[in-house]
Order: structure tokens, then C-alpha cells, then sequence
């Protein structure tokens, strides 16, 4: 069997990533310079976010994964690149990197954006499953709920209105005076705690379409806090943050089993970092078992960005012959 | 633009603020798109206000006067939305900046400049990096009440005072 190599590069926020994957489902290498490792290993502060922190890692990235991967260049069969969403700097780095790859190698330039890339964060390990599926994507930045109806595309059928479900984790971990990131903090607290001590609204869950808003939630969550401070109530907060988590596991629950029934589908995906939250993982599963419907998650180390989810949707594609122009351009949103 | 059902008014507190009592969040979504019909390129809004208080929120409101059809969400996390209106609008959010300083490596200064409208969550963040010249709003959270807001306009320059006062006009000075 032939073998085709993709190399994969993600630099769509303050993560430089670069993954070699064979035939979409041998993750060979995946290298990820986050804050903390380029902290261990290269000394020094890094700034939150900076595409120029991308400038200065995207090479030592890419032959990293390559030395890894035991490979150099001339094996490569096609390059896999985030032309978005993300920060547009950022995006720049890998996509200008990834183009110029490409150009000098004349191989395939194969963007695939970034919330697809964390429904394949799935596919390294397992089989592509029978579509139409659907994938929900919870992370820091988004909150999507996606129709794919065939590899290589995607419709976007509910999206967040106001803030991310990672991003209310981490605002309500750090109004409770928790570090970054807060969704594991929230976790390991949650455990502790009784999710119907509290009742907290959960917004948008009649609304007609699949959309979601977590702004009211997070409110409703700051004013319980204040109360009872102004009461001199003590606060359990274990339970609050159950009550909390339970809240949002409850929306996102409800949201994709509505879009299951409404597409006939047997299959949904999760993908992104709140999906190695292990409460969200139980309810999707129960509902599934109940609905009888297949549930995918990721391995929890391929949650977070990387670039080997990257590399593996850039498989599909690239075999399905969706490949990219040298015109392929950066969006943000 | 009036809309009959908002008994809400701007009023002076002195000379130089203003203040609008929102009972709500569709009230500061309304507000918002009063004061998105007031801007034209170039203009900065600066917001401050406590997680929860309706920045983003009041932001929907001036992009939808702007007559932006985007979904409009909060860029904590990727720091800048740039959305399509009758003119570029640029949607910052400081929230995640730990130091000031990180903003140089954003490219900020090419955002700054008189290609859109600039609307800058949690702008104390950043102040020393802000232009001289701008609308501060500042929004303040009613801990009796988790619906009712104030938002405090602090014009600088000419330019500014004049948006607030064409809002005044608009939405009607009360006490």
C-alpha cells in the first residue's frame, strides 16, 4: 500500500504545533512548543500571545516532528495548515510557512480550519465513522455544533452567541480566584460538590435553532457569589462549581441530541478541550446509550491544539483531492 | 431609532459624563445600536466594566447599528473579532493581556489607525497604549439587582463629546 505522509502545522493561537502523520492514522510525531514547555526548555517569559514567538519556533517545530518522525522534507506528500479561525498574526506564521513548503517541495497545500481539525482529533486511533455525523467542538475559543454531511466539509448548524464553554470555565475559575487554565480546576472541585445544590439558568435551551449563549450563566453564577457574600452566607464552592459545570454540561447535552434527532444521525463527535472534561464525557455517554447513538472522543492529550488532528483531516482531504490554491488566505472568525 | 418601549434616559451627571440606567440586556443591546449609528471610521470606544457587566453585550448592540449582520461574540479568547459593517469594526478584549506590554506583539498599531471603528473590552488593561481622544464607557453592576446597569460615558475630544451629545438628542436627557 502506498504510503502518504502529511506533515501538519497549527499556529492558530499561542500554540506552535507540527505533527507527521502516515495514511491519516499513524501519528509518527506531534510536537507542541505551549507556554510551558518553551518555558522549560528555552528559558525565559513568553509572551501570552505572539506571532512572533510562531516566527522564532516554527522551524525548530517542524524538524523536531520531522527528527522525530525519522524523516526530512523529501518525504513529505502534502502539507496540512490552519488558515483559521485564530489570531490573524498568528495564523500568518503557519500558513506563510506552510505555502512556502509547499511551493519549494511542489507538493499539496491543504488548509483545513480549525475547529474540523478537532473533530479529527478523533481519527488518529479509530476508523473514520459512516456520515453524516455530527460533531460538537468545545474549547476556549469556540462552541460549534457541525453537520458533516461528507469528508472534507462541514456545516456549522449551532454556534455560540456570546462567550465559548471553555471560556466560562476559565472566567468563573478566575472569579473564584482560581489560576489559568480553570476548566480542570473547576473539574476536580465539581467532584467534590452536589451539581443540584444550585440552580443556575440554562440560557437559549428552547430556542428554535442549535445556537448556544453561556453570558447569562456566567451572571447568574457572579450574583449567587455575591449574595451570599452580602449575606455573610458561607459558599460551599465545590457545589457551586458542580451546580455550575452541571449547568453547562446540561446546554450542550440537550443541543446535540436535539440536532440528532432533527438529522437522523447515529453518530456524534466531540472534540476540543473541554471535551477531556470527564462529567461531560459521562452525560454524553448516557444520553447516547439511552438514544442509542455512537459517541467519539479524543485521546484527552489531543484535545488541546496540536497539529496531528491537523495532519489527519489534512489525509482526508488531500485523498478526496481538496487541496488547496497558493491564493489560500488567513481568516480570523 | 426611539424605541417607546424604553423609559430609559441619558442624563448628565455633570458637565462632562453621562449616564444611562439599562434595565437589561436587551435595553444595552438598544443603547448600543444607537450609539453604532453615531460612528464613522476612526472612532475608538474604550469599555471597562466586571465580568458579567454587559460589554460584550452593549458591543452587539454598536455592531448591529453599524449594520453588521456577524455574529457578534466575546474575543476573550483570540483577543480580536473583526466583523463586516458599513465600515471594518475591530472587537478587542484585553481580559487574558497579563502584562501591557503583551499588546506589542498583537500588531496593535496597524488596528489603531483610520480603517474602522475600534470597540476595546476591558481598554484599562491597556490604557497607557490608548489614543488621547476617545468615548470611555464604563459599566457598573447593580449587586441588588442582576438586570439593571449603569453606563457612564466619559467623552475625550471634540469628536467624542459631540457623539454624546448627538446621543442625548436621540435617546432623550431626562432626571
Amino acid at each position: 500500500m502506498k504510503e502518504t505522509i502529511i506533515l501538519g502545522i497549527e499556529t492558530s493561537c499561542d500554540e506552535t504545533s507540527a505533527a507527521i502523520v502516515k495514511n491519516g492514522r499513524y501519528l509518527l510525531s506531534n510536537v507542541i512548543a505551549s507556554q510551558t514547555e518553551i518555558h522549560q526548555k528555552y528559558g525565559g517569559v513568553v509572551p501570552e500571545i505572539a506571532s512572533r514567538k510562531h516566527m522564532e519556533f516554527i522551524m525548530i517545530i517542524c524538524q523536531e516532528a520531522l527528527d522525530k518522525a525519522r524523516l526530512t522534507l523529501h518525504d513529505i506528500d502534502g502539507i496540512a495548515v490552519v488558515p483559521g479561525p485564530g489570531l490573524k498574526g498568528s495564523l500568518l506564521v503557519g500558513l506563510s510557512f506552510a505555502k512556502a513548503v509547499a511551493f519549494a517541495l511542489e507538493k499539496p497545500l491543504i488548509g483545513v480550519n480549525h475547529i474540523e481539525g478537532h473533530v479529527y482529533a478523533n481519527f488518529l486511533d479509530k476508523e473514520l465513522p459512516e456520515t453524516p455525523f455530527l460533531s460538537l467542538v468545545v474549547s476556549g475559543g469556540h462552541t460549534s455544533l457541525l453537520l458533516i454531511r461528507e469528508i472534507g466539509k462541514l456545516e456549522v448548524i449551532g454556534q455560540t452567541r456570546d462567550d465559548a464553554a471553555g471560556e466560562i470555565f476559565d472566567k468563573i475559575a478566575k472569579y473564584l480566584g482560581f489560576n489559568y487554565p480553570g476548566g480542570p480546576i473547576i473539574e476536580e472541585l465539581a467532584k467534590k460538590g452536589r451539581n443540584d445544590a444550585i440552580y443556575f439558568p440554562r440560557p437559549l435551551l428552547n430556542s428554535d435553532d442549535f445556537d448556544f449563549s453561556f453570558s447569562g450563566l456566567k451572571t447568574a453564577v457572579i450574583y449567587f457569589m455575591m449574595e451570599e457574600k452580602a449575606k455573610d452566607n458561607p459558599v460551599n464552592v465545590s457545589n457551586v462549581c458542580a451546580s455550575f459545570q452541571k449547568a453547562i454540561i446540561d446546554i450542550l447535552v440537550y443541543k446535540t441530541f436535539k440536532a440528532t434527532r432533527m438529522f437522523k444521525v447515529k453518530t456524534v463527535v466531540i472534540g476540543g478541550g473541554v471535551a477531556a472534561n470527564e462529567s461531560l464525557r459521562k452525560e454524553f455517554l448516557k444520553e447516547a446509550q439511552k438514544k442509542k447513538i455512537t459517541i467519539y472522543y479524543p485521546p484527552k492529550k489531543l484535545c488541546t491544539d496540536n497539529a496531528a488532528m491537523i495532519a489527519c483531516a489534512g489525509f482526508y482531504k488531500l485523498e478526496r483531492g481538496i487541496i488547496d490554491s497558493y491564493n489560500l488566505e488567513v481568516f480570523t472568525k | 431609532m426611539p424605541n417607546k418601549d424604553i423609559k430609559a434616559k441619558v442624563f448628565r451627571d455633570n458637565n462632562t459624563t453621562a449616564i444611562f440606567n439599562s434595565n437589561g440586556p436587551e435595553e444595552t443591546i438598544w443603547l448600543g445600536t444607537i450609539i453604532g449609528d453615531l460612528l464613522q471610521n476612526g472612532d475608538l470606544i474604550a469599555l471597562n466594566g466586571d465580568l458579567g457587566a454587559g460589554k460584550t453585550s452593549l458591543i452587539k448592540g454598536i455592531a448591529l447599528g453599524l449594520k453588521s449582520q456577524d455574529n457578534i461574540t466575546s474575543p476573550s479568547f483570540s483577543i480580536i473579532n473583526e466583523y463586516t459593517g458599513i465600515v471594518p469594526i475591530f472587537h478587542f478584549d484585553f481580559y487574558r493581556i497579563g502584562k501591557p506590554e503583551d499588546i506589542e506583539d498583537l500588531g496593535y498599531e496597524e488596528y489603531f489607525s483610520d480603517t474602522g471603528v475600534i470597540l476595546i473590552e476591558w481598554a484599562k488593561i491597556i490604557a497607557d497604549y490608548l489614543p488621547d481622544n476617545l468615548l470611555l464607557i464604563n459599566i457598573f453592576m447593580d449587586y441588588q439587582n442582576i438586570f439593571t446597569r449603569k453606563i457612564v460615558f466619559k467623552p475625550k475630544g471634540k469628536r467624542y463629546e459631540k457623539i454624546m451629545e448627538d446621543l442625548e438628542a436621540i435617546v432623550g436627557t431626562g432626571h
